[in-house]
């Protein structure tokens, strides 16, 4: 079927007691930014090989009698063509539009939020934010992914808006991809535990930079009788994470405000399960191994580290796939997106303390309500690194 | 009621430098504005739907009826379609851009001599 990959409206989406409450033309908004999104990286994303096939590798060949040596070459000569330029530019635009429409619908009923927050909230129980958590320097650099503010500003003190405005615009990104409540990650990490280890039952899960909770809330719900810690350095996705979490009836998660390069407040062996998911390249060449060490240092003998991810760059993958897989790192505030995806996985994981002998890889793709949301198709290159399709890095630590 | 002002606030800029795509930053600034007008159209265009769709069900509307219209699977996906088609339209010279990186054309006043000429 021609165009059988227009995402499903904006009103499908899967509310919750915590969501806020868009207009019909702000529905219609990221409609038409969750299609043009599709549009720009399926229809016109292929002129960027054309112009680098036709012209600028050429061109670079002919300068430099040699090839390109790696993907910032790539993209310096890239960021000279005028088709990558407005390319990127329409890309860009989007992004930027899809934060004014997100915060718009928020921060007008903010008031509104933060009061049913509170009450979803409750008596806070599961609720820990500790003033005294100071932001890592990897997060102040920039605002990540062009949201103002990024995951810990606030607009009025104590407020949810950083959260809710994540939650309302994922959508757009993925065209609906991570499914009615964004939450086809955690699915997908929950069905791909339960299929591997099905009579595995986890009492204590870790997962590290939460934000509002949509991958571990499936796996909190996967292991009802597990204990869930969920941690974040940003104070306002865990308010809104924990209300939500709450509002969908999840009860056996306890959003904890901690920065996971200092886990000391768990003892040696404390968790069964130790998880990221798309985090590790919001960090910071200091920071990673360090929250490796401390995870594998919590992590109970026996117990699984996973930690999704994009594939690694290797000498496998051509210099232009790393340089358009690269594009969100410089062009959607990620700056460390880029050397996190050249770091061997493997020896990270090794020098944390778990050998090479008891590490593996897997394959994920978000696991959605198919009726109602487009499934995501690996292999598909037409949104290079956005696609909800993962690679998993991870370990059962020796007994 | 809220005590920030919502407008301004949503339109803040986030922290980081912004990538300088075109020579000079006043295209950048009319690719941004442009942009926003078209979705703003695709906006009016979503919502007249929504006027018609609710004007052939019922024979006539109220804006209740818009705020709380939800289309059906089918009628998400024609309007879905309605965005992709007016995407390809507003941007059909980018398209034709790409589309002329797989020729090798010679000008048409080359063209034009070669054919005077044979």
């Amino acid at each position: 079927m021609i165009h059988d990959d227009i995402p499903p409206p904006y009103s499908m989406v899967g509310r919750h007691g915590v969501f806020p409450h868009a207009s019909h033309d702000e529905r219609a908004r990221f409609n038409f930014l969750a299609n043009l999104n599709k549009h720009v990286a399926g229809s016109l994303g292929p002129g960027n090989k054309r112009a680098y096939d036709k012209r600028v590798r050429p061109a670079f060949v002919a300068a430099h009698g040699r090839e390109p040596a790696d993907r910032f070459e790539v993209r310096r000569a890239m960021n000279a063509d005028p088709y990558h330029r407005l390319w990127s530019a329409l890309k860009r635009n989007n992004m930027e539009m899809r934060q004014q429409n997100g915060r718009s619908i928020v921060l007008r009923q903010l008031a509104d939020l933060n009061a049913r927050a509170a009450v979803a909230s409750g008596n806070g129980e599961g609720l820990e934010l500790d003033p005294a958590i100071t932001i890592p320097r990897y997060q102040r650099a920039v605002d990540t992914h062009c949201m103002p503010g990024s995951y810990f500003g606030e607009e009025v003190p104590n407020d949810v808006a950083a959260g809710a405005n994540y939650d309302v615009g994922i959508f757009v990104t993925t065209g609906g991809g991570m499914g009615a409540l964004s939450d086809g990650g955690g699915q997908a990490i929950a069905r791909w535990a339960r299929e591997t280890r099905p009579d595995w039952t986890p009492r204590r899960i870790l997962d590290i930079g939460v934000t509002v909770g949509h991958s571990a809330l499936p796996m909190a719900q996967a292991y009802p009788e597990a204990q869930v810690v969920a941690i974040d350095t940003a104070a306002p996705v865990l308010r809104y994470g924990h209300a939500r979490a709450r509002s969908l009836g999840v009860d056996n998660i306890a959003f904890v405000q901690a920065n996971a390069e200092d886990l000391s407040r768990y003892p040696d062996g404390h968790f069964d399960w130790v998880q990221t998911t798309m985090f590790l390249h919001e960090t910071s060449g200091t920071a990673l191994p360090r929250i490796m060490a401390e995870a594998a240092r919590v992590l109970a003998p026996g117990g699984l580290m996973l930690h999704l991810e994009q594939p690694q760059y290797d000498d496998t993958m051509p210099l232009f796939e790393q340089f358009m897989r690269d594009w969100d790192a410089f062009n959607n505030n990620e700056p460390f997106w880029s050397a996190m995806h050249a770091f061997d996985m493997h020896a990270v994981l090794a020098t944390a303390g778990l050998p090479r002998e008891c590490q593996f890889e897997a394959r994920l793709r978000a696991v959605v309500d198919e009726t109602i949301f487009p499934p995501s198709i690996e292999g598909d290159a037409e949104d290079f690194g956005r696609a909800a399709v993962w690679h998993a890095y991870g370990a059962w630590k020796p007994a | 009621m809220t005590d920030i002002d919502w407008i301004a606030r949503s339109g803040a800029r986030a922290k980081g430098s912004r990538p300088k795509y075109f020579d000079d930053p006043a295209v950048d600034r009319l690719l941004s504005i442009v942009m926003a007008l078209a979705g703003e159209v695709a906006v009016v265009k979503e919502r007249l739907d929504t006027v018609e769709r609710l004007l052939d069900a019922r024979g006539t509307i109220s804006r209740a009826d818009i705020e709380a219209f939800e289309p059906t699977a089918a009628a998400g996906h024609d309007r879905g379609l309605m965005h992709r088609e007016f995407a390809a339209r507003i941007l059909r010279g980018v398209q034709q851009d790409m589309e002329s990186l797989e020729t090798d054309e010679s000008c048409v006043e080359e063209v034009s001599r070669q054919l005077r000429d044979s």
